[in-house]
């Protein structure tokens, strides 16, 4: 059934909710969604009915129209400024094959668009052709999916072979493709053209986000646009969050409504009996009204009449004012200067306005490594030369290396040299040049064993290799050109040409890479270089004394947190080589476990090799990461890093950026393999906490190693002696596609487990994770430990987890900007992060809590005064107030003293707040407000308003002027009251306020001025003289002058301040807070450090990385199997390189394919490859198991994560696909939905 | 953030460094020190204690008797109220009552009610204050809030209309000094300048009229409960009658307590005999009871008093101030000792 639909959709996005004709409308009807606003419009109807209407009606009106006008205000700008950046991202140039260019947002589907290098990719489009052989296309995926390095993208061979724009606008293919879906990962589809059906998948696509890379330009096919494409199908409707403030308050409110409905109902009865009482025998003077017949429908009324007057126990104004508060902090981290990075001229911004004080109660922070953590920045640091270790910098400039040496002038001599490259040790260089052999043999591994392909510019799959490259590159072993069977260096100027005979690549097991080359002069060599625990079991016997010094070097390195190679090499012989060559072709031409004769072969050659020595690389951390992490931590905040790098990266950056220290010394692995494995490593893990915390067996040590490929799990963790918990566990996750098991540690019978072992450490890195178990794991924390979680990344890949947590950080200034456009905060460095939390979040929450305890009790202040009048004016609901006061006490007489308070008090300051981390800690253990303090401020409140009611009542009923006219007439009473009520919420405030800037003044001051200007004009003749039946209370003079009623309003003030104060001084006196002290000692002028240099961050602790006992070697290679196969098979080549490449015809050009089975080959026992259309189906299937179980959330329906490949596939096709036709010629562009 | 805007800068965007922004605003933050807030409680109990014998002494230096009519020698009349069919009847009787101290200065004389709600929410809102200022419109059309005592059963609007105005209090008194050695005196009051001058002034207002005030009522009805029209409320002195009547006047400032009492005269001091004040002796104050209350289980008082700058006889006041200094003293002490044994100072210092 073919149901044709005229469909156009074109490239415009918009993120924004309103235009102006409907926001009016649509705002509206979102703000009565809330159910405090849809309450007071309740209220206002009841308001109307005149039996009922204990206030006038303005009393509810006026708030609430400042409240949505408010509200509608800010809704407005934020919806400005989405617009803004809509138009600015749609407004984009592209390239337009057949109208030239256009904007992104005139791009449709069907559109052949022309991209260049570096541009980003502006939809989801069909690679057709690129400048690349082959219709080869690079591109970096960081903003989809976080990795950094590049990925290859094909176009069919068909469409590749198209080449020039005139051919390319004669195409009319028709493409049937899925449904526009979130699955970054596939893609199925296919292309029909001229009568043939060609198959298209995920890797002829390139998506929206993606930047283009190392490609001059290539054509694609507008295949989603918009809303359509992945990127923007993963974005998703942000998820409102809330803080756990908003619950509580949520929570308490809905309580107070609860106390309300109480207090309503007991006043009911109240009138009911007064009314059967009394009320019916005073008839004669006071009839009942109309509809009143009986004494129970007279309580019925005033039940309401109640509710109405009472109502301001939970005022309308605590929603917007809690709003402008947290506006108040968001502008604040906005300003801050101290979170501003210079170098990339990027603010901190607070996104989201309504989770500022939830950054005071973080207990568990998820960081993302690459980008985050680190700069993805590597540098040749340090290496090992035939046993003499050169460094980059001297050991005494190393604190100031900038300022005490001078880096080297390469350029002097090596005009390749890349000036950005710093290197400060003459000796090497003047090694260099004395032309020492080993040296000499350093380098030139360096420049000849790599996957590296551009020249000059490397571009490297791995920016280990890249570093690695471009120092040999400085120190004159230049890398100029490869082809597949050459590689062209230039050694200290002089070209040298070496023939490639083969590259033995890189791979996980192997942990290591040679290359085979012969020198001009006819030499065969291999070249190997490798992690240094592989690497030194292939040494030759005569290297022993060199190897141990060389190890003794790389526990160094290791020690500073480098990432280590070790470089070796060994001579062959002709004979060796020819023997070898030949049972290396066989293994590679093997049919069946190609893969494994592969490795065998390679292993027998990499024997019996020389070492030369070892490097070291620098993963650049950003700056300040040790110390924001150890400030962090002492905070008590457990960092859990989530990363998609392996496991020994993670555990490098993990010892460089002291999350895991060298306290940390016993370490114990665990490897599961199978399911039993995994749960039976976690059930033991609890076991040996409690055993570790025994110390009778606390020379405890594990080390069980299952050489699983990449591990299901591996725990870390070591015993301290001093504290049993410190132990670290590390995860890692299988990325690729072993399907049944990735999930494990998520699945729900051992997710307890999970979690009781992971929570008890305060360290916790999880590696090879998918951005959806970031998530996962997040959720996980979430949902069980009730715990304020953040998480924190930079790249696209982090956007789940981003979104997960109950904040979003994300790093900005990058390229990259899906994960700040996600996040609720964003800045530049992860340094800020400590200010954010320690200073912002914690002066937020602080002030916050203190605002609602204020606010609380001051309405209760307010309110409970008519309860305890009803008991003297037959439950009448007769207010005790004027009605002005009612409208205005919430509005404008005690509104702007807390607010002043919520957006600028300070307990200590920012300086204590970072030096003293302890400080954070009331926040998580959210001490300072919680339903306990809540009921103190009520029961404060309550008893403020009893004293509020009976003093007065006490000191008036029978109390006469001094002219003799008595004073308990109602006006007085009302007048007296609201006074003393204002007096004692001012200085009740003034006792809250810690810091008292000159704004806070005005605003106390100029609230109590308000009152009594207000008072003086309400009770004018003037006034009276327009509205007589309003303003009826007149005469100031009468009461204010009496110096009883002044009396009477001190006593009150008295009689309620004085119990606080002592009880604060009690508190103060026994029981001082932390904040307390450091604040008592700064008024005492003591500049006291207790805690010692743990707790100051400027510490010796944070200076120079401790030299560890612990041997622990990262190797530099993080990056899957490398490009080998790609340059041995010249696909990469230029047509005219390519026809050089005499051996390209060796291997299959379906290398590509090769990569992909290696990447996605199903497990070791499942052995038959799938064929290879199945293949990418099945295992983008496996992919998607749980990527649905998070779309559960979003309320879809999804499949059993565990459902097989079949059933996945069934799914597929039972859903309607979209299909695109497409003929450029004419123009017509028509997509159609066919439901099969 | 516009001129982040302007600038190009490599530091364009960075916020400004004022005080302000980087939340460094000059600031005062005062904390609870065990000085201060020790000092603060001995001053408030010595302050307290003093303000309170002030008072007390104050408070003593008046003079303040009640008489309860409502039964006793009235009876008579309470038995005939009690039928809305005598209520025409009028009704004289007697209260007596000794002052065994001269009252000197001032004297005010006060009517006052028991449990009599004047602050009931629709009783208070019984009335009209633009009829109350003589606008003409509402006194021909009274509020809604008047209902019922807005028309009388022919349609008349009523002035001035509502609850309040109706249930006036209508007793009048005499009160007769016996002389020990004379004849009895009618002590001489004065009937006017008990209200609020802005109420008198301001609030109240007859409706404007070129003619007699009986024009100006023209076309209105008196309340249901009222012996006569508010234009003649006051025989006696023409300038008291309408809406300005003082008694009117007291009557319409509802008191805040079902328990009141609301001024009736002030003693004139210009007859020799009462010019330091009520002397000793016996008196009696001859009442017209019109006012029913038995309804309610009300009750009906006269007070007669004197006042000082701080009002009348008020206890409350000195007694809450003292029992207040005695809490604050007894607490200062108590923290005294909880602050030098235990506290901050104290032992855990060390923390």
């Amino acid at each position: 059934i073919n149901a044709p639909l005229l469909y156009l959709q074109n490239n415009c996005i918009m993120t924004s909710k309103y235009n102006i004709i409907t926001f009016l409308p649509v705002n509206l009807f979102e703000q009565f969604q809330e159910v405090a606003n849809t309450y007071f419009l309740f209220l206002l109807i009841l308001q109307l009915i005149p039996q009922i209407s204990s206030l006038p009606w303005f009393t509810t009106i006026v708030p609430l129209v400042l409240v949505l006008s408010i509200t509608a205000v800010k809704d407005a700008t934020d919806d400005y400024f989405r617009h803004k950046s809509d138009n600015q991202v749609n407004n984009r140039q592209s390239q337009v094959l057949i109208n030239g260019k256009e904007k992104w947002m005139d791009v449709r589907v069907g559109d052949i668009i022309k991209l260049e290098n570096n541009q980003f990719v502006a939809a989801d489009l069909l690679l057709l052709s690129s400048s690349e052989p082959h219709g080869l296309c690079y591109i970096e995926t960081a903003e989809l999916d976080g990795e950094t390095n590049m990925k290859v993208r094909q176009s069919l061979a068909v469409t590749s072979e198209l080449g020039e724009p005139g051919n390319l606008a004669q195409f009319d293919g028709e493409v049937v493709c899925e449904l526009p879906n979130n699955k970054l990962d596939r893609f199925c589809g296919a292309l029909h053209w001229r009568e043939c059906k060609y198959t298209l998948t995920n890797n002829n696509m390139l998506l929206r986000g993606c930047v283009l890379r190392n490609t001059e330009s290539c054509y694609g096919l507008v295949i989603f646009a918009g809303p359509d494409t992945k990127l923007m199908q993963n974005s998703g409707r942000t998820k409102f969050k809330r803080t756990s403030i908003d619950h509580l308050m949520n929570t308490l409110v809905l309580w107070i409504f609860g106390f309300l409905v109480c207090m309503g109902v007991i006043l009911a009865i109240g009138n009911a009996v007064w009314e059967r009482e009394v009320g019916s025998l005073f008839q004669s003077y006071l009839p009942w009204d109309p509809p009143v017949d009986n004494f129970l429908f007279s309580a019925f009324l005033s039940f309401w009449s109640y509710v109405i007057i009472l109502n301001t126990v939970v005022p309308i104004s605590l929603y917007v004012s809690v709003e402008v508060i947290r506006l108040g902090h968001s502008y604040f981290i906005n300003w801050d200067r101290r979170m501003f990075c210079n170098r990339s001229n990027t603010a901190a911004e607070a996104r989201s306005t309504t989770l500022n004080e939830e950054l005071g109660q973080v207990e568990y922070i998820f960081s993302d490594k690459t980008g985050t953590l680190t700069q993805n920045i590597m540098t040749f640091n340090k290496c090992s030369i035939n046993g003499h270790q050169v460094e980059k910098s001297h050991r005494f400039d190393s604190q100031e290396p900038h300022i005490l040496a001078q880096p080297l002038d390469f350029s002097a001599w090596n005009p390749l040299a890349d000036r950005d490259f710093c290197f400060y040790d003459v000796s090497l260089l003047e090694a260099v040049k004395m032309r020492e052999p080993a040296v000499h043999e350093f380098f030139r591994v360096l420049s000849l064993c790599h996957t590296v392909m551009r020249e000059l510019v490397y571009k490297a799959q791995s920016p280990d290799e890249g570093a690695l490259v471009t120092a040999a590159r400085n120190f004159g072993f230049v890398f100029r050109s490869r082809t597949p069977s050459t590689i062209t260096t230039q050694e200290l100027g002089k070209e040298v040409t070496y023939t490639l005979l083969a590259i033995l690549d890189f791979n996980n097991i192997r942990k290591r890479m040679s290359v085979i080359v012969r020198t001009p002069e006819g030499h065969i060599c291999l070249y190997c270089k490798g992690a240094d625990t592989v690497l030194f079991d292939r040494l030759h016997s005569c290297n022993h004394d060199l190897m141990n010094i060389t190890s003794d070097h790389l526990n160094e390195f290791a020690g500073d947190g480098l990432r280590t190679l070790a470089l070796a090499y060994r001579d062959l012989s002709e004979e060796q080589w020819e023997e070898w060559a030949e049972r290396y072709h066989g293994a590679d031409k093997a049919i069946d476990y190609r893969e494994d004769r592969l490795a065998a072969a390679y292993e027998e050659i990499e024997q019996d090799m020389m070492l030369l020595g070892a490097t070291a690389i620098e993963d650049k951390l950003q700056e300040g990461i040790a110390e924001t992490i150890t400030v962090l931590s002492l905070a008590n905040i457990k960092i859990w890093v989530l990363t998609g790098d392996k496991q020994e990266t993670a555990v490098n950056i993990g010892y460089s950026s002291k999350m895991l220290t060298d306290d940390m010394t016993e370490v114990f692995i665990m490897n599961g393999y199978t399911v039993q494995s995994v749960r039976e490593d976690l059930r033991y893990s609890p076991f040996i906490c409690l055993s570790v915390q025994a110390p009778v067996h606390s020379s405890l040590r594990f080390l069980v190693f299952f050489a699983s490929f990449g591990g299901l799990f591996t725990t870390v963790f070591s015993h301290d002696p001093l504290s049993a918990s410190l132990f670290s566990i590390l995860i890692s996750f299988l990325k690729e596609s072993r399907s049944s098991w990735q999930a494990h540690a998520l699945e729900a019978d051992m997710e307890q487990e999970f979690l009781e072992t992971a929570c008890a450490c305060r360290t916790v890195i999880c590696c090879r994770v998918t951005p959806l178990q970031k998530a996962m794991v997040v959720e996980l924390i979430r949902r069980h430990k009730n715990a304020v979680t953040l998480a924190i990344g930079d790249g696209a890949n982090d956007v789940s987890m981003i979104k997960t947590a109950h904040i979003g950080v994300g790093i900005s200034g990058q390229e990259g900007i899906q994960a700040v456009l996600a996040s609720d905060y964003s800045f530049s460095q992860f340094r800020f992060l400590q200010r954010l939390l320690l200073v912002h979040g914690r002066w937020s929450y602080l002030r916050m809590c203190r605002f609602l305890c204020y606010f609380f009790y001051k309405n209760f202040a307010f309110t409970m005064v008519h309860f305890w009048f009803g008991f003297f004016c037959g439950f009448s609901a007769q207010t005790v107030y004027d009605q002005y006061f009612i409208t205005l006490y919430n509005i404008v007489y005690t509104s702007l003293p807390v607010l002043a308070m919520g957006i600028f008090d300070q307990d200590v300051s920012d300086q204590r707040s970072l030096q003293y981390p302890k400080l954070y800690e009331p926040g998580q253990l959210n001490l300072l407000f919680n339903k306990r303090e809540f009921f103190i401020c009520i029961a404060q409140g309550i008893y403020t308003s009893v004293v509020l009611f009976f003093v007065p009542y006490g000191a008036l009923w029978q109390a006469t002027q001094s002219n003799g006219v008595p004073l308990a007439d109602y006006q007085t009473f009302a007048v007296t009251t609201a006074t003393a009520l204002v007096i004692v919420v001012s200085v009740q405030i003034s006792l809250d306020t810690g810091y008292w800037t000159a704004i806070n003044h005005f605003f106390v001051w100029g609230s109590l001025g308000t009152y009594f200007t207000i008072l003086f004009t309400m009770h004018s003749s003037i006034l009276f003289n327009i509205f007589p039946k309003q303003f009826h209370f007149l005469g100031k003079a009468s009461t204010l002058s009496q110096p009883l009623v002044w009396l009477t309003i001190a006593l009150a003030t008295v009689i309620c301040i004085a119990p606080v104060l002592a009880f604060r001084f009690l508190k103060l006196d026994l029981k001082p807070q932390l904040s307390d002290t450091k604040k008592q000692w700064k008024a005492g002028g003591h500049a006291r450090r207790s805690m010692g240099g743990a707790s100051g961050p400027g510490g010796s602790g944070l200076g120079h990385l401790g030299r560890g006992g612990s041997r622990r070697s990262g190797y530099a290679f993080a990056h899957q199997e490398g490009f080998g196969e790609l340059i041995t098979s010249g696909k990469n080549m230029r047509l005219s390189s390519l026809a050089l490449a005499t051996f390209a015809a060796r291997h299959s050009s379906s290398w590509i394919d090769t990569l992909r089975k290696k990447k996605h080959s199903p497990p070791a026992g499942d052995s038959s490859p799938a064929p290879s259309v199945a293949a990418p189906v099945s295992n983008s299937s496996s992919l998607i198991g749980p990527l649905e179980t998070a779309a559960e959330q979003r309320g879809q329906t999804n499949a059993d994560p565990q459902v097989g490949v079949a059933d996945v596939a069934q799914v597929e096709t039972g859903q309607c696909s979209l299909v695109v036709q497409v003929n450029t010629i004419c123009k017509t562009l028509l997509t159609k939905y066919q439901v099969h | 953030m516009a001129k982040n805007q302007v600038g190009a800068g490599p530091f364009a965007r960075r916020p400004d460094n004022s005080a302000f922004k980087q939340q460094r605003l000059p600031a005062w933050s005062p904390s609870l020190t065990p000085h201060t807030v020790l000092s603060v409680f001995y001053g408030l109990s010595l302050i307290c204690v003093l303000l309170g014998i002030w008072l007390l002494i104050t408070v003593q230096n008046t003079y303040q008797l009640k008489v309860d009519y409502t039964n006793g020698s009235c009876k008579k009349c309470f038995e005939m109220r009690k039928y809305p069919a005598n209520a025409t009847k009028n009704c004289i009787c007697t209260a007596n009552f000794k002052v065994p101290k001269a009252f000197l200065g001032d004297v005010f004389f006060y009517y006052g009610l028991i449990n009599f709600h004047q602050n009931l929410r629709r009783y208070m809102d019984s009335r009209d204050d633009a009829q109350l200022v003589g606008r003409k419109k509402s006194l021909k059309f009274p509020s809604t809030y008047c209902k019922p005592f807005a028309y009388d059963e022919n349609g008349l609007p009523i002035a001035p209309c509502g609850a309040v105005a109706n249930s006036k209090f209508n007793d009048s008194f005499r009160l007769v000094y016996h002389q020990l050695d004379g004849p009895a005196v009618t002590v001489p009051l004065h009937r006017r300048g008990i209200t609020w001058y802005t109420d008198k002034n301001i609030k109240f207002h007859n409706p404007p009229t070129n003619t007699t005030l009986q024009e100006a009522f023209q076309g209105t009805a008196q309340p249901l409960y009222w012996q006569r029209p508010v234009y003649d409320l006051d025989p006696e002195d023409p300038n008291n009658n309408g809406f300005i009547n003082d008694d009117l006047i007291v009557w319409m400032r509802e008191a805040a307590f079902p328990n009141f009492k609301k001024l009736y005269g002030i003693l004139n001091r210009a007859h020799a005999l009462f010019s330091h004040g009520l002397p000793a002796g016996n008196y009696s104050i001859i009442i017209t009871y019109n006012f029913p209350v038995q309804y309610f289980q009300g009750k009906k008082e006269v007070v007669v008093s004197t006042v000082t700058w701080f009002g009348g006889q008020n206890y409350f006041l000195p007694i809450a101030y003292l029992v207040s200094s005695g809490m604050t003293f007894i607490a200062a002490i108590v923290l005294t000792v909880i602050h030098v044994k235990v506290g901050r100072d104290g032992k855990n210092m060390e923390e």
